[in-house]
């Protein structure tokens, strides 16, 4: 089958490499570190506890060596860590031994996957419509306005954006939580007092998210339409009378859909690297703080558990579109 | 090329402004130099005052004049994204001349290598690099790092831009009369290849500056060398705001929001610039 091979074995071959980089780079990277992890959590095991007798500290030594993956030539090292990754298993956590990082990264995941997943989604829906519209009536007042406002928030750092709602509506007016994703000391029992008070603490990062996400949909997609309204069939649709709504939803905006579904892939794709920033500013449980205390504590195993799932996570998320564009784009499917 | 730039600067607004900024911004780099303090020392100047004419922009908790750290912020912040630039435009444009041109199991190989780098998540993979060099990690280190991992959709950009030279009629032209293909690519493609190199460069300074305010943010770089992200991150970590010492946190806020305004409009307008549609309409609007 020509289909299957020129274009799903390509696919499965990026899919492949890409986890091969990160998985190799994963390896790589700490073992240019200067700090040796195993004398470090032997140093703190002898700052806690009193006296230990050299031998148990050699047994340690041994046991570390082979919890961390560091036990053998580098090449036996290479292989063990990819005999680990392919089960699931990132190791221990330095920090908060014996904690499996698995566990952690399971406890923080929901909290970003819900806080993401509903702001990517919305802001991708909202700035394609709103995006479409404006560059149709372009040479309206409000879809100049729209345009204005979404050219000066996209270029922001996010972090800047996200400072300052903090500052202005948890500060200056505190109608929200400054921080957390739930008041502190609340029993986790299902009630609309628990879904209320989840959804108030969220509500501040999920803002930030929103306007950055709508103002970079927004500017693409008035780029994607604007340049298909020059197109022939548009201009043919416009003289022969087919209504402007008609000609907007139906010619315009679902064209200039297949790379904007592309790059709603490849968005929901880094949910999983965690909105690092977000949740620090507004110190929300989720991965993304859970990758900023992994930082300060040089709990290195937890970065790399959480760097691998984020690049597994991408390209999963890529290859998975790649195989329902075809059915999206008929282009493909009868190449 | 200065006709080019005449014809921007007085057509499109948005240049205009964008241009500005820029040498505004590049002149207070420059002026750095004639600070009259040593921008890693603490305590040169009194502590917490408010913006006066003695000093500009006030001074900061840890007893330093935030105008000229602001100057030094920006020449070291300027200085990491075009060493970023520069060498992520190299490697964007051998990856993408070599794919481009010579086609075949390297243009396969090589593009596999570039998507792979198109779809991993950078800021995790940055994040762990760079907290194991820390505060090692110097302005010119941390722009070649950047630079490594920045030039992969430059390439992609650039390698499609040479497939569709590599089948106009001039290149036949060029290899039948016995040009050398160092010759062809430097003579005949360097005219197209170079606004695209332009364009991509405003958008890669763009992310290489956001990364470098992310990273130090986080506390990732080292913290004693004055550049946009240190300014936020000593402001942010002494609780400036909370202090009300509003012209530390921001004056690099600010600028930073021009610098990124600057740097987008100018990549918009570039681009549009190099749009061939917009270029006939624009040979039109001079006809008629």
């Amino acid at each position: 089958m020509p289909f299957l091979k020129r274009y799903l074995l390509p696919r499965i071959v990026q899919y492949l490499v890409v986890i091969f980089i990160g998985g190799t780079l994963v390896f790589i990277i700490p073992r240019l570190m200067p700090v040796d992890p195993v004398q470090q959590t032997l140093q703190r095991i002898t700052i806690q506890g009193a006296f230990l007798d050299p031998r148990a500290i050699e047994q340690i030594r041994e046991t570390l060596l082979e919890l961390y993956g560091l036990k053998g030539s580098l090449m036996e090292q290479y292989f063990a860590l990819w005999h680990r990754l392919l089960r699931g298993d990132f190791g221990p956590s330095y920090v908060q031994f014996p904690t499996p990082v698995m566990t952690l990264i399971k406890i923080s995941l929901p909290w970003t996957v819900g806080l993401l997943v509903t702001t990517t989604v919305l802001s991708w829906t909202v700035g394609n419509i709103l995006g479409g519209i404006a560059a149709y009536y372009s040479h309206r007042r409000w879809a100049q306005l729209m345009e204005n406002v979404a050219m000066v928030i996209r270029p922001i750092p996010y972090y800047i954006i996200a400072l300052a709602l903090l500052l202005l509506l948890a500060y200056a007016v505190p109608i929200f939580p400054v921080t957390g994703g739930f008041s502190i000391g609340r029993s986790f029992v299902l009630s609309w007092g628990l879904v209320l008070d989840i959804l108030k603490h969220a509500f501040l990062p999920a803002l930030s998210l929103a306007i950055v996400g709508t103002a970079t949909w927004f500017m693409t997609m008035r780029l994607l339409v604007s340049n298909l309204l020059a197109e022939d069939y548009i201009v043919y649709a416009q003289i022969a009378g087919v209504q402007d709504g008609e000609i907007l939803y139906n010619y315009a905006i679902r064209n200039a859909m297949l790379p904007q579904v592309t790059g709603l892939t490849l968005s929901l794709g880094q949910i999983f690297g965690g909105a690092l920033i977000t949740e620090t500013v507004f110190s929300y449980p989720g991965l993304g703080t859970l990758l900023y205390s992994s930082i300060n504590s040089g709990d290195y195993n937890l970065m790399m558990g959480i760097t691998l799932l984020s690049v597994v996570a991408i390209a999963t998320g890529v290859l998975i579109m790649d195989l329902i564009y075809p059915f999206l784009d008929p282009r493909i499917r009868y190449e | 090329m200065f006709k080019v730039l005449t014809s921007l600067l007085r057509q499109d607004k948005r240049f205009l402004f964008g241009f500005i900024v820029m040498v505004i911004l590049l002149a207070g780099g420059a002026l750095a130099g004639f600070s009259p303090h040593d921008p890693r020392l603490w305590s040169v100047v009194p502590r917490d005052l408010p913006p006066s004419s003695k000093y500009w922009l006030g001074t900061n908790s840890m007893g330093q004049d935030v105008f000229w750290q602001a100057l030094w912020a920006i020449r070291n912040s300027l200085v990491m994204a075009v060493i970023a630039v520069v060498s992520s435009r190299i490697i964007a444009v051998a990856a993408g001349l070599l794919a481009g041109y010579r086609g075949g199991l390297i243009d396969r190989v090589l593009m596999t290598v570039t998507d792979s780098f198109v779809i991993l998540p950078l800021l995790p993979i940055l994040i762990l690099i760079t907290s194991i060099f820390k505060s090692r990690l110097s302005v010119t280190s941390l722009g070649i790092l950047l630079g490594i991992f920045g030039w992969a959709w430059d390439a992609r950009v650039i390698r499609s831009q040479v497939l569709s030279l590599r089948e106009r009629e001039f290149t036949y032209t060029a290899i039948l009369s016995g040009m050398s293909t160092g010759r062809i690519i430097f003579r005949e493609y360097m005219p197209f290849i170079f606004p695209l190199i332009t364009a991509t460069a405003m958008n890669n300074m763009l992310w290489a500056i956001g990364m470098e305010v992310t990273l130090a943010v986080l506390g990732l770089v080292s913290l004693e060398v004055p550049t946009l992200g240190t300014m936020i991150h000593w402001a942010v970590n002494s609780q400036a705001m909370l202090l009300g010492i509003w012209w530390w946190i921001l004056t690099p806020v600010v600028l930073c929001v021009f610098i990124f305004l600057a740097l987008y409009l100018l990549s918009l307008s570039i681009n549009q610039f190099l749009d061939p549609r917009v270029r006939v309409q624009r040979l039109q609007e001079i006809k008629g």
